[in-house]
């Protein structure tokens, strides 16, 4: 029978314990499903801590793999790309699928080529066929992708955070079985080094009941008061989307989105973001979204309860003037 | 140190985009083209690094005459010389197709670093850098904010999630996609526009990829709407007016 081999993530807590990161157990859930519909095994592999491979002991999955090495203890390419091409060589399994994580991008297109394939990366659903769906120019469009030529290679596939649902992830039983992998300190060719903050949190964006975000469409600082006024008016805290860090306009620790904070307030109130996938990923929980963009095709809408189409820098000051007015 | 800075050249942000009539990419007529952002941060820093260290700094452009502009720009920006790489029909390739295309015209040069951006703003697959990594036998680093050059090589500045980094050692060369963030990204000047056209581009013809595609994009669509939006209209006071309601009766935060 053939198999869907999905490769997980661990987080690790404060006291260093392992646990399945939530994106992994979304892409076992995609795992399964598209072994469903294939008639194949969901197989699983975890890399590097046994006690995260128990936790997957009690999902519907034909195997555990379990890659232990003294190498495999901090991420590096160059190991988890030798350990995983060992596994699929002596497992031969007909899809490998990743979660769209910042380390998989890392490693996962080099270990994709090393079979001659090509990885369809941040894969939001997945059709029968199988068809792949992603997205294109930072969520304007959207794309189906099929796999071409031969089969004899694996199919690789990542699959983006939130697209599919860990409570879809069916239980059954699963044996671990622990593959021994062959590594060498000369094998790997970069040093890493402890992971660090860059500077202690003054803000809680996490916490605050309300944002106002701003986003490319304010487009020169000097214009930034119209929205701090805004969020004035509401309380609430200010965030932005990437562009806006990037630029130094306002420091990371506002940054919505994949690279930043993740955030679900009673309200969200998008100013001139566009929304692409990075960003919606960080917000799309929100309890109301209400979003304000001049292009009625910006991917913001879809994730909105209310959009308006138009100019920023018209309807931000008149509502900042009618909530002052309503408030008063 | 010698650089050579991939770059990209996409669709600007802000273009109105259509469909085409096959539904296998957009219609690209009329669109404006730049510098693929990312990669104008991967330009930067390769920049830097030479103010810093010496060396030079080349740009290399895949796909039709219009690149020539972007690569034109890298020029004025102060990039040494530039390398086009001449294809009408890279577009149809997948990641490993193209990435082999890019490695055959970077052997040649044998650079010490190679940057290019983490992901590109049309297609977004961000894996080119990490490809050509591999097909080049090169160790490599993703996300990069920022470079520093040490004793036995380079040391990079690494995103992860979270809010979190990570200091990375790699020999040299080496492979590189940058993050944007990292720098401010500078405008061309006057007299880097003029400087620019007695500077080189090599045009090359673009090898034929030896592989088939092993994936394909087989079909472009609008993206269905995952939630039910109303839109608000009318002038900019009775939106406010609107909206105020809302977040009154509704979202009740006033």
């Amino acid at each position: 029978m053939s198999t869907v081999l999905v490769v997980t993530e661990q987080k690790y807590d404060a006291q260093k314990n392992a646990a399945i990161s939530r994106i992994s157990l979304e892409a076992l859930a995609a795992g399964q499903a598209l072994a469903a519909s294939l008639g194949a095994d969901c197989a699983a592999a975890v890399l590097g801590d046994s006690s995260a491979a128990n936790e997957l002991t009690s999902k519907a999955l034909s195997r555990v793999y379990l890659l232990e090495h003294p190498l495999l203890k901090q991420y590096t390419p160059d190991a988890y790309n030798k350990a995983l091409e060992q596994l699929i060589r002596a497992t031969s399994p007909a899809w490998v699928l990743f979660p769209h994580t910042y380390q998989v991008r890392d490693f996962a297109p080099a270990l994709a080529a090393r079979f001659g394939q090509s990885l369809i990366s941040d894969v939001i659903a997945i059709r029968p066929g199988p068809t792949f769906v992603r997205q294109l120019f930072q969520g304007k469009l959207n794309a189906e992708y099929h796999r071409a030529g031969s089969d004899s290679a694996p199919g690789f596939i990542s699959v983006q955070a939130g697209s599919f649902r860990v409570e879809d992830l069916q239980p059954g039983t699963a044996a671990i079985e622990a593959f021994q992998v062959e590594l060498a300190d000369g094998d790997i060719r970069t040093k890493p080094s402890e992971p660090f903050r860059e500077s202690a949190q003054t803000v809680d964006l996490a916490a605050a009941p309300i944002i106002v975000s701003v986003g490319r469409g304010i487009r020169e600082q000097e214009n930034m008061p119209l929205v701090e006024s805004l969020a004035q008016a509401l309380g609430a805290e200010l965030a932005a989307s990437r562009p806006i860090c990037d630029a130094g306009w306002f420091p990371i620790e506002r940054q919505v989105g994949s690279s930043g904070h993740t955030v679900a307030p009673r309200l969200y109130l998008a100013v001139g973001i566009s929304g692409a996938i990075q960003h919606l990923v960080g917000m799309k929980g929100s309890k109301t979204i209400i979003a304000i963009n001049k292009d009625e095709n910006a991917p913001i809408f879809e994730v909105a309860d209310y959009g308006v189409v138009g100019d920023l820098f018209e309807i931000v000051p008149e509502l900042t003037k009618a909530i002052n007015s309503a408030k008063s | 140190m010698k650089i050579l800075v991939a770059i990209k050249q996409v669709p600007e942000r802000d273009a109105q985009l259509s469909i085409a009539s096959d539904a296998r990419w957009i219609e690209e007529d009329g669109l404006n083209y730049v510098i693929n952002e990312p990669d104008a941060y991967a330009l930067e820093e390769a920049l830097q690094l030479r103010e810093q260290h010496g060396g030079e700094v080349i740009a290399l452009c895949a796909g039709p005459d219009r690149v020539t502009s972007t690569l034109r720009e890298a020029l004025a920006k102060g990039a040494d010389r530039a390398i086009h790489l001449a294809s009408d029909t890279l577009g149809t390739l997948d990641t490993l197709a193209l990435a082999l295309v890019l490695a055959d015209a970077i052997r040649s040069e044998s650079p010490d670093l190679i940057l290019t951006g983490l992901q590109s703003d049309d297609l977004g697959l961000g894996q080119t850098g990490v490809v050509l990594a591999e097909l080049l036998g090169l160790p490599h680093s993703t996300l990069v904010l920022h470079v520093e050059k040490t004793a036995t090589g380079i040391r990079v500045k690494r995103e992860l999630e979270d809010g979190w980094f990570q200091h990375i050692d790699l020999p040299l060369p080496a492979v590189l996609t940058i993050q944007s963030g990292g720098n401010k990204l500078r405008y061309a000047t006057l007299m880097g526009i003029k400087k620019a056209k007695t500077k080189e581009t090599r045009t090359v013809e673009a090898a034929t990829p030896a592989t088939p595609a092993t994936v394909e994009l087989t079909r472009v669509f609008l993206p269905e709407k995952q939630k039910q939006t109303q839109m608000l209209t009318g002038s900019p006071a009775e939106i406010a007016a609107q909206l105020v309601e809302k977040l009154r009766s509704e979202v009740r935060v006033l």
